[in-house]
């Protein structure tokens, strides 16, 4: 016969110790580390970029980004003609995409069949899973000869005298560089969009419609409202992913360091001049500026990330539940 | 009046019927002009052969499909258990404000652009080591599977319904054994999904490797020396003078969109199937 223990240190021990032999807390610690190792790779992330652009920050400061020089060879380092590049090619990308995948997603969620709907769906979905390298050997050897054949030149027949549609076209341009990001972000507009169209109450629309709205009156003036914020959320999802976008724009949008009003002049993004001069920066100088653009690249796609997660979470608490 | 709003719906509906249209024309614009160049250039030499110097027709791209084979394997040791492992962690045990902040920071992870991941890679393995890397190439695709991989673990795990828990749990066995022995296998073909999904994402980077593995017009000599990789060689041929090297850029695009969409084809099917069960 065996005493019960007595002592209550002593049985928490040799429950720890069953439970660890049963596997439980091993499981549990050897998860934890696994989940933890986000932390871990996130904050090396920040730490890395910002010790590897030690040199730049502390030489230009603020000045950074804020000058539009870029001369390696003088050692002359600013962010602006990259920043512009960014801002612009994914400002104009959205121009493109935004009318065209609201559109398509309204089709989609009010207008097919169900079946129609998924199938398409599922096809437009997969033009998101195409890579990005892909889109610019189709950028390079298809868009770009189009637009120089055809839209190009129509546009300049109707907007010419527009500051932005200035200039000689040479195919790779800040222009062609939006186009191509237009196309690989519609797919990521259309997909949200149509989930959270489809999660309004099928109530508002037979409120609208019984109240004798037509069917586009119905849809643009209840159903989309109430959806306002998915949709928005999703165009910032959409955003990010245009701002950090590199190697379709890098192959279409000439690699020029220079801001240029016009749209049909080649630039360069922060992502395209990264991927472009990364391997033929000879300096310290010259690799911390580089690395210091990846910071800023970081920064804005963080701050976008953000604002997008916070609208589509808000919405969630409307539409969905 | 009421016949200019009918008129504004016919015209507004159709409107938006043009745009998807559009979109689905797009791809399949896409799809057949890749394919037909793709088709047309793609030969068994591609297959088997090294690249040929400027100049010389023929040749093949053998070294960058065995070299992103190479990276992608690396990827998926470093991204595929830390993913599943982690997605385990927050699906089974996470409770309190912990979890919430692996997962803020897993899509903050995720939203992080790959030339970034690139520069951290470079950072982390090739400047200490003073050369470009399978290793590193391999490192950097391993770090961008991690938060995908370890969102699907984390989102299968909990569409398991808490009865099939509480039946093990009952049975006597532990909560390690529970998770291992009837947890995951419920939800291992969307995972496996999640995962392949996730590979075929990664298989088409191409940024997070152009300051990593470098590329290479032979055979790389080992993990620790540069590599070719098929995107990268899309983006080099691609973007070079040469009649030669655009045809076959159009082949290997063709060879890896194949593949990345076989891949998308097969892993969404098994989802839907899964989901509808």
């Amino acid at each position: 016969m065996s005493a019960a223990p007595t002592a209550l240190p002593r049985s928490r021990v040799s429950e720890f110790a069953a439970k660890l032999r049963a596997g439980d807390q091993l499981a549990y610690m050897l998860t934890l580390v696994c989940a933890a190792s986000i932390f871990l790779v996130t904050c090396l992330l920040v730490y890395e970029l910002w010790l590897g652009s030690a040199l730049t920050r502390h030489k230009f400061g603020w000045d950074f980004i804020l000058s539009s020089t870029w001369d390696p060879v003088k050692e002359d380092f600013g962010a602006v003609p990259f920043m512009f590049g960014t801002v612009v090619t994914s400002f104009v990308s959205l121009l493109i995409s935004v009318p065209i995948g609201l559109g398509a997603a309204i089709f989609l969620s009010e207008m097919a069949l169900p079946s129609i709907s998924d199938t398409l769906t599922f096809l437009i979905e997969l033009l998101a899973a195409v890579p990005s390298v892909i889109y610019g050997l189709l950028g390079i050897f298809l868009l770009v000869p189009v637009l120089e054949s055809a839209v190009v030149p129509a546009l300049k027949g109707v907007f010419g005298f527009l500051p932005i549609f200035s200039g000689p076209f040479y195919g790779v341009s800040i222009f062609s560089a939006s186009v191509v990001l237009a196309i690989m972000i519609v797919p990521f507009i259309i997909s949200v969009s149509r989930e959270v169209l489809l999660a309004v109450p099928v109530d508002q629309r037979e409120a609208a419609l019984s109240l004798g709205a037509t069917k586009w009156e119905t849809t643009w003036q209840v159903v989309v409202p109430y959806a306002s914020r998915g949709i928005y959320g999703s165009i910032f999802l959409a955003l990010a992913r245009a701002l950090g976008e590199t190697m379709a724009v890098t192959m279409v949008i000439g690699n020029t360091s220079k801001v240029q009003a016009s749209l049909l002049a080649p630039g360069n993004s922060i992502a395209s001049v990264i991927a472009n001069q990364f391997n033929e920066a000879t300096s310290d100088v010259y690799i911390s500026a580089l690395i210091e653009l990846g910071l800023v690249l970081f920064a804005i796609t963080i701050i976008i990330n953000g604002v997008a997660r916070i609208m589509i979470l808000t919405t969630g608490d409307k539409v969905g539940k | 009046m009421l016949r200019r709003r009918k008129i504004v719906n016919g015209v507004m509906l159709s409107l938006t019927g043009v745009c998807t249209v559009f979109v689905v024309g797009v791809l399949f614009i896409i799809l057949g002009y890749l394919f037909w160049n793709g088709a047309r250039y793609l030969s068994v030499d591609f297959f088997t052969k090294l690249p040929t110097p400027v100049g010389e027709s023929g040749g093949g791209m053998a070294n960058a499909i065995v070299g992103s084979g190479k990276l992608l394997l690396l990827a998926t040791l470093i991204g595929v258990p830390f993913g599943f492992l982690g997605g385990v962690y927050l699906a089974e045990f996470g409770t309190g404000i912990f979890p919430s902040m692996v997962r803020y920071m897993t899509d903050l992870l995720n939203g992080v652009p790959s030339i970034v991941i690139g520069i951290f890679a470079y950072g982390i393995v090739v400047a200490p080591m003073h050369h470009f890397s399978t290793l590193a190439g391999g490192m950097a695709l391993g770090v961008m599977m991690v938060p995908i991989a370890l969102r699907t673990t984390e989102e299968f795990l909990r569409g398991v319904p808490q009865s099939l828990r509480e039946g093990a749990m009952a049975l006597g066995a532990s909560k390690a054994r529970t998770i291992a022995t009837v947890v995951i296998p419920a939800a291992i073909k969307g995972i496996l999904s999640g995962m392949m999904l996730d590979l075929a994402r990664v298989a088409g980077e191409t940024a997070p490797l152009l300051f990593t593995s470098l590329g290479n017009t032979f055979w790389s000599s080992g993990w620790d020396k540069p590599t070719a990789a098929l995107p990268v060689m899309i983006y080099t041929y691609a973007i070079s003078p040469y009649d030669d090297w655009h045809r076959q850029a159009w082949a290997a695009g063709f060879v890896l969109l194949a593949l990345v969409l076989l891949v998308n084809v097969v892993a969404r099917l098994v989802l839907a199937k899964t989901s509808h069960a």
